[in-house]
Parts: C-alpha cells; sequence; structure tokens
C-alpha cells in the first residue's frame, strides 16, 4: 500500500542566530540580515514523510506558500528526496495571519492528492503551532500534533506516538489524516549528492521571470526546457486555488498587530561582585540578611 | 463568523484531565478576574469531561462567577474534534468576547481549532494580557477595551501587542507559569450552568492506545530560589557543583535549553521560551549567556546573581549581583560562604 504524503514547509529567518548586526538602532529585527532557513520543525516533518515513503511506496510533494524566494526550500526539499514541489506565491498572500495562511494553504492541499498531511509543530519565526490544527479543522481532517515516532501504517490506518510535555501518547487515526512534528521525531536526511546536481537548476516560474528582467534570456522557451526535464516547480497563484479573497491576505486576517517592542534588559540596582572569597562572602551575607537566603 | 459583543463574558478553558485540574486554568483566572472586572462583564469556566465532581467549586473559590459545565462519557478524554465541537457550539451560543487557554500541549492542540471553526483571530503564547485602545491612525476609528494579546516575537527578541477588532471572540493561549496563582477563597461560589453537548463517536476520530504520563520530578515554578546552569558549565561533571549549591540552598535546579541539549541535565530542569517560565526570589545563573529564549523565562526573579567570564555575557544586563570570573572558583566560595552563615 503505497500513500501520497504532502510535506508543509516554510522559509524563516534564522532567529536564533540573532546578533547585534541583526538589530536596528530602535531594537526592531533587520529580517535582512538574518539568513534564511528552512523551518527547523518542517525538516523533520519532510524526513517522517519520506521514511513513510521509504517504508511504505507512494510519493512525497513539498509545498510553502511564500516569496519567490521561497523555492529554495522546495529546491532543499528535492534534494533531499520529495518527489514534487509547489510553490503557493501571490501578492494577495501578503499580510496573512495563521488564519487565512491556513486558509490558503487548505485550498492547494485541496488541488493534490492527500492521504497524509505533514508540518512542522511550529516556525521559529512566531512560534505558534497553529497552521497545523487549522489546516486539519479547515479540511475536515483528524489532527495528530507533536508527533515524536511513527509506529505503524496499515488497513488505512496510521499509529503514532505524540509528546505530552509530561509523558506520551499513542494514537491511532484512520487516514487522510494531518500531522504535526517535533524535532525529537527523527535526525533528517542529508541533501543527496545526485538529486542535488540535479536540482539544483530547478526553478519556480516566478524566478524565470526574475531571470528575465536581468538577462536577455527567452523565458517561455526555458520554462518549457525546465519542464521537460522535470525542473518546473509548480507554482500555484490564489485564482489557481479558487481562494475566497476575503478569506485570504490582510482582509482575512483576524488579529493585527497594535504594537511592536524590542526587549530591553535591565536590571532595577546592580552591582558587582569581586569573584574573591571577600566579596562573594559579603554577597551572601546581603541575601541572609534581607531574607533573600533563610 | 462571530460578531462583536461588548457585554460577552470573559471565559477561561478549564483543563483537565483524569478529573484532575491543571494549574495553567487556574493561573488564568486570576488574570481572567482583572480582565473581566476592567470590563465590567462575568468571568466564566468552561469545564469539559465526565464526572467532574468537585471542579466547578474549586474554580469558583479561585475566582470563576460562573461554571459552564459540559458532561458527556465521549468526553472523558480529550480530543481535538470533540471538545472543538462542544466549544464550538459554546461559544457561538453565548458569544464571549475573550476566551484563554492555557499554551499547553493541549491548549495548544484545541485552541487553533476552534479558531479556525469560529474564523476568528488567535494569539499564542501570550505572556501578558491587558485592556487597552486601539486607533487606526488612516481612518482615526478607534476601538475601546480591546484585548491586548502581548507576547514574544522573532525567537523572543521583540515583544508584539497583537489584537482583534473585527471578528470575535479575541482567543489565547497563555504561557504556563507567566501568570501568579490566585489564592482560593473558599466562601467564593460561582454559578454552574449545564449544557448539553452534542457529540457522537463520529468526533473521536483518535483511538487512544496507551499513554504514560510522568509526574514532575523537577519543581520550577513554585522553587524560591533557584540554581540553573548553561552551556558555559561545560560539562556534567562540573553540573556537580551547582547541584551542590542547590542542596545547601534548598534551591531547585534549572537549566537553559543549550545545557539540556548538551545532555548536562534533563529535560525536566529546562527555563525559558521552551521550558518553564519561572519567578522565584533568587536565581542564581552560572554559565549563562542569557539568550533571549532563555531570559524570557526567568527575566521575572526577584533578584538574580549572575555569574560568567565573559564581561560582554547578556545576563549581566538584568543581574543585580555581577560576577565576573570562572565559576569552577566561584561556586565552591559560595557553597563554603553559605555553610558558614546558614
Amino acid at each position: 500500500m503505497a500513500y501520497n504524503c504532502v510535506v508543509l514547509v516554510k522559509q524563516v529567518p534564522d532567529t536564533k542566530r540573532i546578533t547585534g548586526e541583526a538589530m536596528n538602532e530602535d531594537g526592531t529585527v533587520n529580517r535582512g540580515a538574518l539568513p534564511a532557513i528552512f523551518n527547523p520543525e518542517d525538516l523533520n516533518a519532510l524526513e517522517l514523510a519520506l521514511d513513510i515513503k521509504d517504508k511504505f511506496g507512494g510519493t512525497v510533494t513539498a509545498m510553502t506558500m511564500g516569496l519567490p524566494s521561497a523555492s529554495a526550500v522546495l529546491r532543499e526539499s528535492l534534494y533531499r528526496g520529495a518527489d514534487d514541489a509547489v510553490l503557493v506565491t501571490d501578492r494577495r498572500c501578503a499580510a496573512s495571519d495563521t488564519l487565512a495562511t491556513s486558509y490558503i494553504l487548505s485550498c492547494a492541499v485541496r488541488k493534490l492528492k492527500c492521504d497524509i498531511l505533514l508540518c512542522g509543530r511550529q516556525a521559529i519565526d512566531g512560534d505558534t503551532a497553529q497552521v497545523g490544527p487549522q489546516i486539519a479543522e479547515k479540511l475536515g481532517l483528524p489532527q495528530i500534533t507533536y508527533v515524536e515516532d511513527l509506529i505503524d501504517i496499515s488497513d488505512g490506518a496510521i499509529t503514532v506516538r505524540r509528546g505530552l510535555g509530561n509523558g506520551w501518547q499513542e494514537v491511532k487515526a484512520k487516514l487522510p489524516v494531518v500531522l504535526t512534528v517535533l524535532d525529537e521525531a527523527n535526525e533528517p536526511r542529508v541533501c543527496a549528492g545526485k538529486r542535488l546536481m540535479k536540482y539544483k537548476k530547478a526553478l519556480s516560474p516566478a524566478e524565470i521571470q526574475a531571470m528575465g528582467k536581468d538577462t536577455d534570456i527567452d523565458t517561455d522557451a526555458y520554462s518549457k526546457e525546465l519542464e521537460e526535464k522535470g525542473l518546473l516547480i509548480k507554482q500555484w497563484d490564489l485564482d489557481f486555488l479558487e481562494a475566497d479573497m476575503q478569506w485570504c491576505g490582510r482582509d482575512g486576517s483576524p488579529t493585527k498587530v497594535h504594537r511592536i517592542q524590542s526587549v530591553v534588559l535591565a536590571a532595577k540596582g546592580s552591582k558587582d561582585v569581586e569573584a574573591t572569597t571577600e566579596g562573594i562572602t559579603a554577597m551572601v551575607h546581603d541575601l541572609i540578611e534581607e531574607n533573600t537566603i533563610a | 463568523m462571530i460578531e462583536v459583543n461588548k457585554a460577552g463574558e470573559v471565559w477561561v478553558f478549564a483543563e483537565q484531565h483524569s478529573g484532575r485540574l491543571e494549574d495553567t486554568p487556574i493561573e488564568l483566572l486570576s488574570k481572567g478576574r482583572e480582565l473581566a472586572d476592567q470590563l465590567g462583564v462575568k468571568l466564566a469556566a468552561i469545564l469539559l469531561g465526565n464526572g467532574i465532581d468537585d471542579m466547578p467549586d474549586r474554580l469558583g473559590h479561585y475566582g470563576a462567577d460562573k461554571v459552564y459545565v459540559a458532561e458527556h462519557p465521549l468526553l472523558e478524554h480529550y480530543q481535538a474534534n470533540s471538545y472543538t465541537k462542544v466549544i464550538y457550539d459554546l461559544i457561538h451560543k453565548h458569544k464571549p468576547q475573550v476566551v484563554l487557554f492555557g499554551a499547553t500541549p493541549c491548549g495548544r492542540d484545541l485552541a487553533p481549532r476552534i479558531a479556525s471553526a469560529a474564523k476568528a483571530g488567535l494569539t499564542a503564547d501570550c505572556t501578558d494580557l491587558q485592556i487597552g485602545r486601539h486607533e487606526i491612525k488612516k481612518t482615526g476609528q478607534v476601538y475601546d477595551n480591546l484585548l491586548f494579546q502581548i507576547r514574544p516575537a522573532f525567537g523572543g527578541n521583540i515583544i508584539a501587542t497583537i489584537i482583534n477588532y473585527d471578528r470575535w471572540p479575541q482567543m489565547a493561549t497563555v504561557r504556563e507559569g507567566v501568570m501568579p496563582m490566585p489564592e482560593a477563597n473558599g466562601t467564593r461560589k460561582a454559578v454552574i450552568v449545564k449544557e448539553t453537548a452534542h457529540i457522537s463517536s463520529e468526533d473521536l476520530p483518535l483511538e487512544i492506545i496507551g499513554q504514560h504520563i510522568e509526574e514532575k520530578k523537577v519543581n520550577l515554578k513554585g522553587a524560591r530560589i533557584i540554581v540553573a546552569g548553561g552551556a558555559g558549565v561545560g560539562s556534567k561533571d562540573n553540573f556537580k557543583t551547582l547541584w551542590d549549591l542547590a542542596h545547601c540552598l534548598g534551591a531547585s535546579l534549572g537549566a537553559t535549553r543549550a545545557a539540556v541539549d548538551l545532555g548536562f541535565v534533563d529535560h525536566d530542569h529546562q527555563i525559558g521560551q521552551t521550558g518553564t517560565t519561572v519567578r522565584p526570589s533568587l536565581y542564581i545563573a552560572a554559565g549563562i549567556s542569557g539568550a533571549v529564549q532563555h531570559i524570557s523565562g526567568m527575566s521575572d526573579s526577584q533578584k538574580i546573581i549572575a555569574i560568567n567570564n565573559d564581561p560582554n555575557a547578556p545576563i549581566f544586563k538584568i543581574a543585580n549581583y555581577r560576577i565576573l570570573g570562572d565559576l569552577k572558583e566561584v561556586l565552591p566560595k559560595m557553597i563554603s560562604a553559605i555553610k558558614e552563615k546558614v
């Protein structure tokens, strides 16, 4: 029995590597100064899908919503073993919150055959963990969040172990199903050399268009050439998805930003303590005096 | 869509498993009480289950004016589908203006599914909630008494205040441990409102085959003193000195994610954005540089001692006592100083 897996992946700024240069004078984040990376837990979701394909057969399609530059994470998915890649891109997707994003992605997933829809538990730019469950609701599918291990797939049902923070739960659900995957689930495989050589030439139509502006390349002919070689990344816009615009972008997003503040680190009253016996003894004495240490 | 209802109540999801009420709904009741009083509306808890025992009374003791109770054999074990259906029906019927969930694995599984069904906004992992006003600069339109949903974003490097003014209810999940536990008042009584759960076995798509829950061995949330170590401690062996210091102070042992990932200590000890949020009287940070992800989980400590050999470590910015030096020398000195005095 073979299964069609669709993996939702996201290109994110590497928030774990924020240094002084990535912060503006006013304390806001300069996104441009951060490297764009494959959202870490989406790599675990992709690995789980590839593992399912290795064990049971079937296909793995990687899908992302974002700017044309997000094609990079689709190429990376192809290097690692995905069979197909879909870029959902449209200016009207801009300013989508998690609700609008999940609506748009659910429209896109409907265009595919999908037995198992996977995504990382959360993306490191927002850390919300909302899009997975929201897509599941939109598609009317059961969700299994925090998946840490695949146990079995048989008779049209999947059994997994999910983390509960203070323990775990083993659950079984009939397919189709939505899984959100934890980083504990597996160790993502590295990019395969041969696949990298092949798919590094893969491009989305939007990227080819952009190339056409800088060079005198015949974009139509080039697209055709890539398509024949299986190197043209599928690109869908909101018209193709037949999405209802009232649920997309800014209009489709109930949450708005009222204010952004920088994190100001400051202590109320602080002093330097010499790392000597005298210095430390005096500090301990202070803390006992004021009853902080009983 | 649920329309804006300024007279709507403030709701708290009363998460319980196997008849045991979690801490988070109780923490949320303290904040919920504040919000409801400011808005001049009732505070209600939403309790689903089968055999709910004295939980409604307890929710009353902690500040709820009302408890909506939905009991059904199929609600015995939490599942996203069944709980979404019942809570969505209740939201539709009573039109609350605010619905709060703990940002527990269960709350983070459930709240987005409900928000999607209600087509409402949801903000994840809030660290504070306030009532405030928002003005749209372009049109000059003013919205009063909105829920300010305050959360760290971008890996904790910025603090965002999120609102939703046109589509309700205003929903948020709130991080565990960031709201103080209220005192129970045994004389406070909540009105209990029985609700019917319209669900069938089709609303239980998951078969729960097995489950293993571990009792938390480490009490960080309630600790008065915490001795915490980061990657700078260097090794599991060096961590022993931290254990010794914790032991002689009667303190709990905490760690950064980096120290946990390096295998110095168990995950139960992790403090920060992906671990526990703590607010002890004294926090001793040894070999912790002070990544925002860690600081967001401990910056509310009353006193902070930082020991680090890097003068530029961000932890020094929030420390009350800055000790620049080698923790292998400093910690033993602290231990003997404490043993001498106490």
